[in-house]
């Protein structure tokens, strides 16, 4: 917790902390001061890590038995499934670890959206997680294909016919995404490859994202700037680590839960069917995480549409820090951005279900009207109302619940400065 | 703001109830009381050899269960024949194997190490014999199916005369359980159709539940180990989050914020 600089004990450990300082960003990573008012919604990044590392490590003992090949994937998985030692408990991991993975990171996503955790001086690490996001779907997606299963092949072949709608280009580029003239063999092993790539750089990411919050230190659930270290804060070790560790044993225990006694509940039963590109199962439908996003894309009648806003939902969010300018970060002191932020999560949560469902009636107009909400919140609700909202007013620190705290960052500075003096 | 986190969680819990239940069957399935069901769930012996019975006496005149070896029947968490009847059943049918040093192929009585043998070479061999319709290959099937278990059970159980207004071309038969109703397999439990060697009186329900069970298990054979292990971590788990959760209060006692 204190301010002058660490000096290891030992005569090797200054030896080697000089030559390369590890035993100083371990001694960082102990000491950073940490709000001392993070709710459970901030045990999410450590969950998240969790996921990461879990699903590497079954899948890189995964790899070792699968048979990336059109005619042999869906056996060597059933193989896996059958005859390896464990093989079942470690596919069952991976399998649901990913729905685990998402559900996580949609918690993630939404808890800093709501307590603005995006906003100056953290735009950079807002942008790096919306990058390990969208590589996340993109390694799921092609993960969900590596079975080989009727839904694997069928969502493979919707997912990459979407690039056919770029004008000119289209039809090139999804035949070289294909390796082929259709969804084959040559497709299923560059996406084991890539699928095996992919985490490692979601890892490397991973790190720039963690460097990048060390370097604002985190944002809270009251969204004041605080000093750091002081009354508002606690050291990272023991304080979060315990509280991390027992969310995440909370969160095992509901992960495990689904490995054990319901471990197909997340799949779609035709991927226990071997693929066939003679039959066209009655609905295809994407992973549960992907829904909000397909059914975004099937609600525009023009496929080039579709595609187009298809990845402009995606893309918005990357420009989130320059939409909201409200200088007010926590939704706490919001109160009109807090209602609009239940209905976004209301709004993907309909997305998601009629992405389930048959793109037609009345499935189709909620569609319809959830995608032109959702972009309606990000690019008309959200710049109007941190003009016009009436914040609440903001504490001067965590620790002291008296009010005074100001909402522009100019003023804070000074306000900081008396502080400190 | 615990009010808000609550909000939060119930909506959470609500995508997660509209995920994992998504579209519920139209037809409500029959649903016997499977003693792998729950969590503790296992299967019984005795069922699952009157299934394989069933299976290889009547399912398996069609369908093939490419998958499984003979060795599985004697494994742990399935019917558990003993090795002799193991090596028996496989035994029993006829592999082709080879080339032998001469260049020819061979057949041989069949070894526990074998796949099931299948009856017909391929797929279309298959599908040609039965009206162009394939008779699906067993090994993983109730998982390949919404419903699992019971849908397979109702399938078997849903044979009726079809009502007076729709029509049936030949070879197809009415099923209230199938999509569209229609179904090209004809009837294939009917009371004694099987004699079950351990003197159980052959129903049709009772043929139904066994070879119902038996290809739950071939589906998913490890079953019975996952429940096992499921069961243990868990309370380890919960063991371990309620001494974190004390230790985090002692800890986090030092300063003047709840956890």
């Amino acid at each position: 917790m204190s301010d002058t600089p660490y000096v290891p004990s030992s005569k090797f450990g200054k030896w080697f902390n000089d030559r390369l300082p590890l035993l100083t960003l371990s001694a960082h990573l102990q000491d950073y001061p940490t709000p001392k008012n993070l709710n459970y919604w901030w045990t999410f990044g450590g969950i998240l890590t969790f996921c990461l590392v879990t699903q590497i490590v079954t899948g890189l003992v995964l790899a070792m038995h699968y048979v990336a090949h059109a005619d042999l994937a869906f056996d060597s998985i059933e193989h896996i499934m059958r005859d390896v030692n464990y093989g079942w408990l470690l596919r069952y991991i991976h399998s649901n670890g990913a729905s685990m993975f998402f559900l996580a990171v949609y918690i993630h996503i939404f808890r800093a959206l709501f307590y603005g955790s995006y906003k100056s001086p953290r735009e950079v690490i807002w942008i790096i997680g919306m990058l390990i996001y969208i590589l996340m779907m993109a390694t799921a997606f092609m993960g969900y294909v590596l079975p080989w299963g009727q839904m694997s092949f069928w969502g493979a072949t919707v997912i990459t016919n979407l690039f056919s709608a770029i004008p000119f280009v289209g039809e090139g580029i999804t035949t070289w995404l294909w390796g082929g003239y259709s969804v084959d063999n040559p497709t299923l092993t560059r996406f084991f490859s890539l699928h095996y790539l992919f985490p490692f750089i979601i890892l490397g990411l991973v790190i720039l994202h963690i460097w990048a919050l060390h370097v604002p230190g985190n944002n809270n659930p009251i969204g004041i700037d605080i000093k750091k270290p002081s009354k508002d804060t606690v050291p990272f070790h023991p304080y979060i680590t315990i509280k991390d560790l027992f969310a995440l044993l909370i969160f095992i225990i509901i992960f495990s839960g689904f490995i054990f006694f319901s471990p197909n509940v997340m799949g779609h039963p035709d991927n226990y069917i071997q693929a066939n590109p003679l039959i066209t199962p009655t609905h295809i439908v994407p992973e549960w995480y992907l829904l909000p996003f397909y059914a975004i894309l099937r609600s525009v009648p023009d496929k080039l549409g579709g595609v187009i806003l298809l990845f402009a939902s995606i893309f918005i969010l990357l420009a989130l820090p320059w939409l909201d300018k409200s200088k007010v970060r926590s939704a706490v002191f919001r109160p009109i951005y807090r209602i609009f932020f239940w209905v976004l999560i209301i709004d993907v949560l309909a997305l998601g279900y009629v992405g389930a469902m048959p793109a037609e009636g009345l499935y189709l107009l909620i569609a319809r009207v959830g995608t032109a909400y959702y972009f309606l919140h990000f690019l008309v609700i959200l710049p109007f109302l941190s003009r016009v909202e009436k914040t609440d007013p903001l504490p001067l620190s965590i620790s002291e619940p008296v009010f005074g705290g100001m909402p522009k960052p100019a003023m804070m500075k000074s306000d900081k400065k008396n502080k400190n003096e | 703001m615990s009010k808000i986190n609550l909000r939060f969680f119930l909506t959470l819990l609500f995508l997660f109830s509209i995920t994992s239940s998504n579209a519920a069957e139209k037809v409500k399935l029959l649903s016997p009381d499977w003693s792998f069901k729950g969590i503790t769930g296992k299967f019984d012996r005795a069922s699952l050899q009157r299934g394989y019975q069933v299976y290889n006496e009547v399912c398996a005149s069609c369908h093939s269960m490419r998958l499984l070896s003979y060795r599985n029947l004697g494994e742990k968490g399935g019917p558990e024949f003993t090795e002799d009847e193991v090596k028996n059943i496989a035994a029993s049918f006829e592999v082709t194997d080879g080339p032998d040093s001469q260049g020819e192929m061979f057949t041989r009585p069949g070894r526990p190490s074998d796949r099931f043998v299948s009856i017909y070479p391929n797929v279309e061999a298959a599908a040609a014999a039965n009206g162009g319709a394939y008779p699906p290959d067993m090994s993983v099937l109730v998982k390949s199916r919404k419903g699992g278990a019971d849908y397979i059970y109702s399938v078997l159980m849903g044979y009726e005369d079809p009502p007076a207004n729709i029509k049936l071309d030949e070879g197809v038969y009415y099923n209230k359980y199938m999509e569209g109703k229609k179904i090209k397999m004809s009837q294939p439990l009917m009371e004694g159709i099987v004699t079950y060697s351990d003197g159980t009186n052959a129903t049709e329900e009772q043929m139904a539940k066994d070879v119902t069970a038996f290809l739950t298990w071939a589906a998913e054979p490890h079953l019975e180990a996952r429940h096992k292990m499921g069961f243990k971590v868990i309370i380890f788990l919960i063991i371990l989050t309620v001494l974190v959760y004390f230790s985090m209060k002692r800890i986090w006692s030092r300063v003047d914020t709840e956890v």
